[in-house]
This record gives structure tokens, C-alpha cells and sequence, in this order.
């Protein structure tokens, strides 16, 4: 079985969001970058199937070569290969294709993403690829088996979930509680620094939209704070007119 | 122009935030033709006319996957010659647009939180980084697609009735089958509530639960948890909070005995409202709160259901 995990490089869940140039550039500096925290799902989930049905595991990231320590991290939790279209990643579609373009030829029984990435949150990347190779797309799913040429798979949908079965190959966005996020230990780490890391040049395509200005959100205007459950209760009915 | 806009029920009932992407598709101007798909009534859909829909074209049968649901949805753009796709945001709806926008070589932004610039091209404010921010995004092609957040337009009741009309196309077999659903547990959607009762580790175990879910049923609201209560199974999974869980929207959310991690915070910050009850006066969460209330949860929680109950 062969399984492409596609990983983004974002700012840490923790950063200080904040933009340079005028507010038109997102400020990186002082800011940590980490595999998207719904990718570390689909990356521990590939790992899982690697290990229990036997699977190679080949990382993907459309980005520059800054985000070369993040693929590493995936290769150091038990990807055996990686793939970086050196690009920057412009918009949904872009990184669609790119990714596209590097399965058509792969034979991947499977492509695992994150529901969405944190940047950005598109949640998009899945369906594109999905109809770019003609091939079903899931997401989000929190549970996924592989069962001969088929997964067997649990979604989240409005008010519950649903159990479907899809034949390979197909796309699919992973959130928890589909894996464990996994921590790369000292082995996989050396073990990661001589796994190949194939750098190839994007395809082009056209400019489909363009970030043209950034914008922090208005501060709270401070927190009214209620001395008694019944001041609390005056608050809401007559303050925020909720009650 | 014509705007097509693709509209979701639940048990028969139109979402409201279908309703509000039909006002927010009424507000951008043209002629606003809402798409349904699976089996709404005809009643139901007809009251879109309020919202601003001129007609309904409505797909009868079930969509078990998103091929089929993007491919209805092309030939509805196609018929009705439409440049632009608005839908609320939804998990559905991420799946189709995407699909959508390589049909129709379109361009495609989700997040959308305002009406669109058209001074200079055209642009939408998007919300990027879980709320954390927002851009300006200019969409270059010629067909586009929205996808809209919740709470971005009123919804206006003004109009009269849409006429519905059948609508068929020719699906590709699905190659997704479903066998089998679970229904999440309480009877208000979390995604749609407009009042949700969270709780965190501070509740110190799932037996101390009956009282948040107490207090949401006076309200009338769904329940939500922080990420370590479901990771611990106090709570299902499907009512995680946050950055890497459900991202809620609603008028009022009661956060109780969360400390207000920037990671639960970013599945909260587009509420309206939000109320912290935390016996720690310096917890994080109250910078982000409207309301706060320093104090035991095992004392407060109990009290404000009564007093709540007191005012109905
Ligand atoms: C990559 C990543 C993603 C994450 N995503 C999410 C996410 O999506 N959602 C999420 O929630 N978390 C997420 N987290 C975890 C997050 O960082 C916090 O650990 C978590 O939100 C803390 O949960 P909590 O507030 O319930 O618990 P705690 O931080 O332990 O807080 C408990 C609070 O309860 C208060 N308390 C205790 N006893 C009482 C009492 N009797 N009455 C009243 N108050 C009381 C305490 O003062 C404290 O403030 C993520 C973390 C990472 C690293
Ligand atoms: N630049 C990228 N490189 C590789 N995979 C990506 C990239 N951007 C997005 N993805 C994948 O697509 C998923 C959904 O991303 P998005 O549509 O941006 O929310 C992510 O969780 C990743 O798995």
C-alpha cells in the first residue's frame, strides 16, 4: 500500500499573529513553525497503517526551503520518503494542482491531508485534489480501516457522524480522534536526516485570488466582571439582552 | 447576474445560515436563485423568497458524496449562467466548492465574514488564522464562490413566496457508500446553536456534567467541552471546542471552569457574547470574556440555572 500524507509548515498554535509592510506581509519573525496540527493526525494515522497492514509513507509540503525542518519532523515520525514542490503556496487551487500533480503518476492507494489547515483554514485542498484525479474526497474523518482495496471510514457531519466504505484510491481529511499525535523519538530523528527529500518545480497555473491586506481583529472592550450570580443574570438581561 | 446560492436543511427545516447566505447573496445584487438538494419540502423552500430568492431549484433524492453534489451544482451554475456561488459554511459545503471550483476554473474563498469590495475588482474580508485575523482577498477569475460565515448578514424576512421548481440532472455513481449513522447526543446542534454551555477540566470528572447540561437546557442550548475533556472521554468528542475542534458562532457562550487557552480561544472568538465563570481570577480567559464571574462552578453553575429558570 502507498500513502501520500500532504503537510503544511504553519505558525505554532500559540503565536502572536501579527503582519509587517504596512499590513500586507505576515510577520514570521519570532515565530515557531510546526506540521498543522490536523496534518499530524493524517501523519500518525499513515504511520499506524504502516506499521499494523504494511504501507509506504511519502510526505508532502508545497512550500519554500524554509519548511524543509518541518518535513524532516514528518520523516522523523516514520514518513519514509518526502516530496517539496518549491513554491510558495499562493492559494487553495495552486497547492491543489501541485499536489495533484504530483500523485497522478504515484499510485498512491491513498492521500491523507488535515481537515484544514490553521493558516488559512480553507479546508479545501481535499475536494480539489479529490476532483482534479477524478477520485472521491472524505473529510472529516475520525476513524478510517483498511478493509482489502476499500477503507472503512467514520465522518463527522451535521449532528453525528456517518459510516461509509470507499474503494481506493481516494482523498481524505483527518481530525482527531482518527491517531494519536505522535512524537518523534531519537531513532526516527537521526534515522530522518538520510531519508530522501525530493525537491521538484511546481506546475503553472493562473493567479486564482491574491491576499491583498491584513487586518487584526478590535480588541474586547474590557470584561465586566459580576460580583453575585444575581448581578451576573442583571447582566445578561438587561446589559447584553441575551436573557 | 444571477447568484446561485446552495441551501442545506436539517429535518426538513432550512438552516438559518442558509437563510443568511440568501440575504447576503440578495445584498451583493442580481438575481438570487437558491439551489436545494434532498428531499425539503417544497413549503419550506418557498419561504426563501423572503430571504430574496426569486426561484428554488430543487434536486430530489440523497447525496452520499460530494462528487455528485458538485456535479448538481455545476450544471445548476451552468443553467442559470451564474458567476457567482454562495454557500454558508458548512463541512458539505468546503467539499463542494472545492469541487466546484475546478469544475468551473473559479475562484473560490471560504471564511468569507463580509459583503464584497467592488470598487476595485473584487474582494471579500476573510477570516484567516482561526479568527486570530483577518485579509482582503481579491478573487481573479471570472466565476467566484463564497463561502460564508455565519452571522455575517441579518436574515431579512421581506419578500414573498420563491417558486420551486424541479430541477434533474444525471449523477456519476457514487463511490462512496454509506452504511450507517450515529446521531450525536442533546438535540441542538453545536455548529448551529445560538447559545452554547461549555465545560473544561475544571468540572474535575465527567459525574459533575448533569449541571452544565442543566443549565444548557434552561437555556436551551447545545454543549461544548475543552479539548482535554474529550481527549480524557468525559465527553464525546463531537462537542470539542477550539482550534483543532469545532469552531462555534453563537450569540452566547458560557465558558465554565476553562482556563482559556489560545488554542480554545480560537474556536470561540467569533461569539457574540462571551461569559467565563473560573474560581481563578487571573485565568486567561476572562481578557477574552464580556462577562465574568469569579467563583466555584459547583456553586454558581446551580445558582445561575435557578435564577435563569426564576426569570422564564
Ligand atoms: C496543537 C494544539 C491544539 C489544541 N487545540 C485545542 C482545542 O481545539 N480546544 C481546546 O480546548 N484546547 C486545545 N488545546 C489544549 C489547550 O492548550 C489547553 O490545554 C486546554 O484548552 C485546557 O483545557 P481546560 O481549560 O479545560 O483545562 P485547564 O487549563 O486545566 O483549566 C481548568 C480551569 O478550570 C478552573 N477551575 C478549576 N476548578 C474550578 C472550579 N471548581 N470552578 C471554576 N473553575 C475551576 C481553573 O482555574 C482553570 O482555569 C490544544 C493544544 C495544542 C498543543
Ligand atoms: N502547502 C501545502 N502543502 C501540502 N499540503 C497542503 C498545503 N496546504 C494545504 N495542504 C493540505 O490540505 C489540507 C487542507 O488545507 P486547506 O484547504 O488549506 O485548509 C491541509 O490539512 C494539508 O493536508
Amino acid at each position: 500500500m502507498k500513502i501520500l500524507v500532504c503537510i503544511t509548515h504553519v505558525p505554532d498554535t500559540t503565536s502572536r499573529i501579527a503582519f509587517t509592510d504596512g499590513n500586507t506581509k505576515f510577520d514570521s519573525s519570532g515565530v515557531q513553525y510546526i506540521i498543522g496540527p490536523y496534518d499530524d493526525y493524517a501523519i500518525a494515522r499513515a504511520v499506524e497503517l504502516k506499521e499494523s497492514n504494511g504501507a509506504s509513507v511519502t510526505v508532502l509540503n508545497v512550500g519554500g526551503a524554509e519548511t524543509e525542518p518541518t518535513i524532516r519532523k514528518a520523516l522523523a515520525i516514520g514518513a519514509d520518503d518526502a516530496v517539496r514542490v518549491n513554491a510558495a503556496p499562493t492559494d487553495a487551487l495552486f497547492v491543489a494542482k501541485q499536489i495533484a500533480n504530483v500523485a497522478k503518476n504515484g499510485g498512491y492507494d491513498m492521500i491523507l491531508m488535515g481537515r484544514e489547515s490553521i493558516d488559512y483554514n480553507g479546508g479545501q485542498v481535499h475536494a480539489m485534489v479529490g476532483e482534479l484525479l477524478g477520485i472521491p474526497s472524505l473529510s472529516p474523518v475520525m476513524k478510517l480501516e483498511v478493509d482489502g482495496n476499500a477503507a472503512k471510514m467514520s465522518r463527522e457531519v451535521e449532528g453525528g457522524k456517518e459510516f461509509v466504505e470507499v474503494a481506493m484510491p481516494f482523498v481524505a481529511g483527518c481530525q482527531e480522534p482518527i491517531a494519536e499525535w505522535r512524537i518523534p523519538n531519537m531513532r526516527g530523528i537521526m534515522t530522518a536526516r538520510t531519508k530522501p527529500l525530493n525537491v521538484v518545480e511546481p506546475v503553472a497555473t493562473d493567479e486564482a485570488v491574491a491576499y491583498v491586506k491584513y487586518e487584526q481583529p478590535a480588541p474586547k472592550a474590557g470584561v465586566k466582571m459580576a460580583h453575585s450570580v444575581e448581578e451576573l443574570v442583571d447582566l445578561l438581561k438587561n446589559d447584553a439582552k441575551v436573557l | 447576474m444571477s447568484i446561485l446560492v446552495v441551501v442545506e436543511s436539517s429535518e426538513g427545516k432550512l438552516k438559518k445560515a442558509s437563510r443568511e447566505a440568501v440575504c447576503y447573496a440578495a445584498q451583493v445584487g442580481g438575481d438570487v436563485i437558491a439551489l436545494s438538494l434532498g428531499d425539503t419540502p417544497e413549503a419550506e423552500l418557498a419561504t426563501l423568497g423572503a430571504n430574496g430568492a426569486s426561484k428554488v431549484l430543487n434536486v430530489a433524492g440523497s447525496f452520499s458524496s460530494s462528487e455528485e453534489a458538485a456535479v448538481a451544482v455545476s450544471e445548476a451554475m451552468n443553467s442559470i449562467d451564474a458567476n457567482l456561488l454562495v454557500m454558508a459554511q458548512s463541512a458539505k459545503a468546503d467539499m463542494i466548492g472545492g469541487r466546484v471550483a475546478v469544475k468551473q476554473d473559479a475562484a473560490l474563498v471560504s471564511n468569507v465574514v463580509g459583503l464584497p469590495d467592488t470598487t476595485n475588482g473584487f474582494s471579500v474580508k476573510v477570516s484567516i488564522f482561526s479568527s486570530k485575523a483577518f485579509a482582503h482577498v481579491a478573487l481573479k477569475k471570472d466565476k467566484k464562490i463564497l463561502i460564508v460565515s455565519k452571522n455575517t448578514v441579518d436574515v431579512k424576512e421581506e419578500g414573498g413566496s420563491a417558486n420551486v421548481e424541479a430541477f434533474s440532472v444525471s449523477l456519476p455513481d457514487s463511490k462512496v457508500k454509506v452504511t450507517g449513522e450515529e446521531k450525536a447526543s442533546g438535540d441542538i446542534l453545536l455548529t448551529d446553536a445560538e447559545i452554547v454551555v461549555s465545560g473544561g477540566r475544571g468540572l474535575k470528572g465527567p459525574e459533575n456534567w448533569g449541571m452544565v447540561e442543566d443549565l444548557a437546557k434552561t437555556l436551551g442550548a447545545a454543549t461544548g467541552c475543552s479539548k482535554p475533556v474529550s481527549d480524557m472521554d468525559w465527553r464525546p468528542h463531537s462537542e470539542h471546542v477550539g482550534q483543532t475542534g469545532i469552531k462555534v458562532a453563537p450569540t452566547l457562550y458560557i465558558a465554565i471552569g476553562i482556563s482559556g487557552a489560545i488554542q480554545h480561544l480560537a474556536g470561540v472568538n467569533s461569539s457574540k457574547y462571551i461569559v467565563v465563570i473560573n474560581k481563578d481570577e487571573e485565568a486567561p480567559f476572562f481578557k477574552a470574556a464580556d462577562y465574568g464571574i469569579v467563583g466555584d462552578a459547583f456553586e454558581v453553575v446551580p445558582k445561575l440555572t435557578e435564577a435563569i429558570k426564576a426569570l422564564k
